[in-house]
């Protein structure tokens, strides 16, 4: 079965299959599809759909659905998902799933709502306070936002982790055709740790807090092993890398523009790669070594160069002049002929 | 400390295993809990209770209440209790609240939630100040009020007026309960433990929100010893927040949701509509259209329809508009991909076809318009800009043809019928027909008017720009 929706759209048919049960959200653009996705079709498949008086009450409302067991989401653009920040450090720290989907606009503060990759770091680097770290999953296309939003579910319950699905503008407002997925995912099982009002459950607690400093450390011991293993999850998609001489990198929107720079410089004989994260966290360190190892590389990203900081950090080898950075901000994409000329340049160098 | 009572763990495992609470003596915390799990005990809702305890003096609730327990940020314990509320239903979820904690960082989640008539009980300790953090001024410290940060007294010009949070949200219609106790002697404790019954019966029954303010002393801030304390809740205190219930409809039923009707997923999606697969296809060279006029004239969904019939006929394809406050009256444009593969990037920066619907549009895109590429723009338009080399640009006029059909909205409909006869897209009319008929799919009437309107561009086209 196919349908062509907007990425926004794609979301809320990915959080259906997921068995997602119910939808927090406050409005923004340019994720506001989503809420009026959620708006329209959970209540008509039995769930629960609740616009918050702001994005603190959503994050929070989110605990109080997940602390019983549930999934919860809510979707929101730069401005809203700062607001957000303190709730997703408590679900952290009290390991309870969750999926938010951040679709990046412009900042620092109000920007525009134009496209953008600034949030980056925020959400890989956890955003909120404390030694935390959420999964974040960057999805390349409307098929993407259903699948990843999918994924994210499944993610969010395996690791009790909170999940950020970190898209942008152009994927939210963009269609493209959906293959739907091929079923609901079935129910977890969270009666080990919710907190459901039975008999069951009465015996467990939800909390971030403990007092005792040792105590706590090994909390924060057993969140750092987590972390650990959740780094199995990485992904990334390598296209054209085999023979590159070089190798462009972005994710998101920009990976796409890197894509068609790709297919442009072989048609002109330009031996180009792309390398493409789709989990941010865990970074794809293996893989990225492995596609970028001894080529130029060019990174391609629609922020100040956030990406490129943590493309340097895990590349393991090369003299690190050779990572360059084609960027825009402010609302503006990168242009292909743009990444085209970076990168034509850059080989140019070489002879 | 609190004798062993009803609701309670038999020895708190979570503290320290024995049976004394975090509570200084002669405050009122200790109290209110007691009434709380000997109402939640006598009513047996232990087994259907999560207990949302808030940040503060109060934090370690779940060392204490035999139930389920959830321990919220600062200031959330409603917005968390609205979670809770929202996916158990049937369930009793309560949340405990100080005056720092729901006054000041939380208010507007508290008052939302109870403006929508969240179903939990809220209990709201008011004793007048911050005093987990070392006694400073909350939105209920009353004027002349010596704290921490009010060292010469709550002064109203500089610090504002203590906040009457009961009488505020018996402005709201929702709450089926408020009122304001106290627990400062046995006379006062006993309406209190009416009071907190009342509101949990209220869950039992699943009628809707239930808000009990308590007076509570705090003697280690008040720097008095508890019978000064109590003296002072019900000598001072009761001054500026007077007892009393301020809304019981406890009689009434519960207000019942509006019923929707529950649906099959796949139906839902109106996925029977389908799609087919795209097709890759090396062959095919990439061709990138844009749509582009004024917000209203229907360029983004003459894009839509464009794209979809590409994708009915098997091509890969992306359609990416311009969006937010561009979309209510101002410059609209759409770009579409359509290709034998994935599509890269989804914007066009140049557009093999143009079609370009007023004038401000056709002097920002002409100009970035392919080698070779074709423009069709609406006659009208007074300027006419010299389009580039090896650029042909044809006026087609299409307001006027939609005009003469009878639908004179429909003009970027003609210009589908124009990009028709000039093959400017290859792809079979029987597709193109079912994507315009489809775009009218909540609005029938409009279907033969639109199909009209095409034939007619298709017509005009043939005759004068093929």
């Amino acid at each position: 079965m196919r349908k062509f929706v907007k990425g926004n759209e794609a979301v809320v048919i990915g959080a259906l299959y997921a068995g997602c049960d119910v939808y927090f959200g406050y409005p923004i653009t340019p994720a506001s599809e989503i809420a009026h996705g959620a708006a329209e079709l959970f209540p008509q498949m039995g769930k629960e759909f609740l616009q918050a008086e702001c994005e603190t009450g959503s994050i929070n409302m989110i605990y109080g659905a997940a602390s019983a067991g549930k999934l919860a989401m809510t979707a929101s653009s730069g401005p809203g998902i700062s607001l957000m920040q303190e709730g997703i450090s408590y679900l952290a720290g009290a390991q309870l799933p969750a999926v938010i989907v951040n679709v990046m606009r412009t900042g620092p503060g109000l920007g525009n709502i134009g496209p953008e990759q600034g949030d980056y770091n925020q959400a890989v680097k956890g955003g909120g306070h404390g030694n935390y770290k959420s999964m974040v999953l960057a999805p390349g296309s409307v098929q993407e936002m259903c699948d990843l939003t999918m994924k994210a579910f499944a993610l969010a319950v395996k690791y009790r982790n909170p999940v950020v699905v970190l898209a942008d503008a152009v994927l939210g407002q963009m269609m493209e055709s959906l293959q739907l997925p091929s079923a609901v995912a079935p129910a977890p099982d969270t009666s080990s740790w919710s907190v459901r009002g039975d008999a069951e459950t009465r015996k467990n607690l939800i909390t971030s807090i403990y007092l005792d400093p040792d105590r706590h450390e090994v909390h924060n011991q057993l969140l750092q092993e987590k972390y650990e293993r959740m780094k199995a999850e990485a992904s990334a998609e390598s296209y054209r890398t085999e023979d590159a001489d070089i190798v462009l990198t972005g994710y998101g929107s920009s990976a796409r523009i890197a894509r068609t720079a790709v297919d442009r410089l072989r048609a002109d004989g330009v031996k180009a790669g792309l390398f493409r994260p789709i989990t941010l966290s865990p970074f794809p360190t293996l893989q990225l070594n492995r596609a970028l190892k001894d080529r130029k590389v060019l990174v391609v990203e629609m922020s100040n160069g956030q990406y490129r900081e943590d493309v340097l950090l895990h590349l393991e080898c090369r003299c690190r002049s050779d990572v360059r950075l084609v960027n825009r901000m402010g609302g503006n994409m990168v242009k292909v002929e743009d990444v085209l000329n970076a990168a034509r340049s850059m080989m140019e160098a070489r002879r | 400390m609190i004798k062993r009572a009803k609701g309670f763990y038999e020895t708190f495992d979570r503290k320290d295993g024995s049976r004394t609470t975090t509570f200084c003596a002669g405050c009122g915390h200790g109290i209110v809990h007691k009434l709380i799990g000997e109402a939640m005990a006598d009513l047996g809702l232990q087994d259907r209770t999560v207990f949302v305890s808030p940040v503060g003096c109060a934090a370690f609730c779940y060392y204490y209440f035999d139930c389920g327990n959830v321990a919220a940020p600062h200031g959330r314990a409603s917005a968390v209790a609205t979670g809770l509320s929202r996916v158990l239903k049937d369930k009793v979820v309560i949340a405990y609240q100080g005056d720092g904690d729901l006054g000041a960082i939380g208010f507007n989640n508290a008052f939302q939630a109870a403006n929508r008539g969240e179903r939990f009980a809220c209990f709201f300790i008011n004793n007048s100040l911050f005093a987990m953090t070392g006694g400073q001024m909350a939105p209920t410290t009353m004027l002349g009020q010596k704290t921490t940060t009010t060292p010469f007294g709550r002064d109203a010009a500089r610090a504002g007026y203590p906040l009457r949070v009961s009488e505020i949200l018996a402005q709201l219609e929702a709450p089926v309960y408020i009122e304001r106790v106290s627990v400062a002697d046995t006379k006062r404790i006993m309406q209190a433990k009416k009071a907190v019954k009342k509101a949990l019966e209220i869950q039992r029954d699943g009628k809707g929100y239930a808000f009990v303010e308590v007076l509570s002393p705090c003697p280690t801030n008040w720097r008095m010893d508890p019978l000064k304390a109590a003296e002072f809740v019900t000598q001072e205190m009761e001054r500026t927040f007077p007892l009393g219930c301020f809304r019981d409809r406890s009689a009434e039923g519960p207000v019942k949701p509006m019923p929707i009707e529950v649906r099959d997923l796949l139906d839902l999606l109106h996925a029977s509509e389908g799609g087919i697969d795209p097709r890759p296809d090396p062959a095919f060279k990439e061709k990138h259209f844009k749509f582009s006029g004024f917000g209203g004239q229907g360029v983004l969904s003459l894009g839509l329809v464009v794209a979809e019939s590409a994708g009915k006929a098997g091509r890969y394809v992306s359609w990416f508009p311009s969006y937010g406050p561009e979309q209510r009256g101002g410059a609209a444009s759409a770009s579409v991909v359509m290709g034998g593969k994935e599509i890269g990037s989804p914007a066009v920066d140049t557009p093999d076809v143009l079609v370009a619907m007023n004038q401000p549009s056709l002097e920002k895109f002409l100009p970035t318009v392919a080698k070779n590429g074709t423009v069709l723009y609406e006659e009208s338009i007074p300027l006419r800009p010299a389009a580039p080399q090896g650029v042909v640009a044809l006026p087609f006029p299409a307001m006027r043809i939609a005009e003469e059909a009878g639908t004179p909205k429909a003009a970027n409909t003609a210009f589908l019928g124009a990009m028709m006869e000039l093959r400017l897209r290859d792809i079979p009319e029987a597709q193109v027909l079912e994507a315009l008929d489809a775009s009218f799919a909540e609005k029938p009437a409009l279907v033969e008017r639109n199909r009209k309107v095409y034939a007619a561009a298709r017509a005009w086209a043939r005759e004068h720009l093929a």
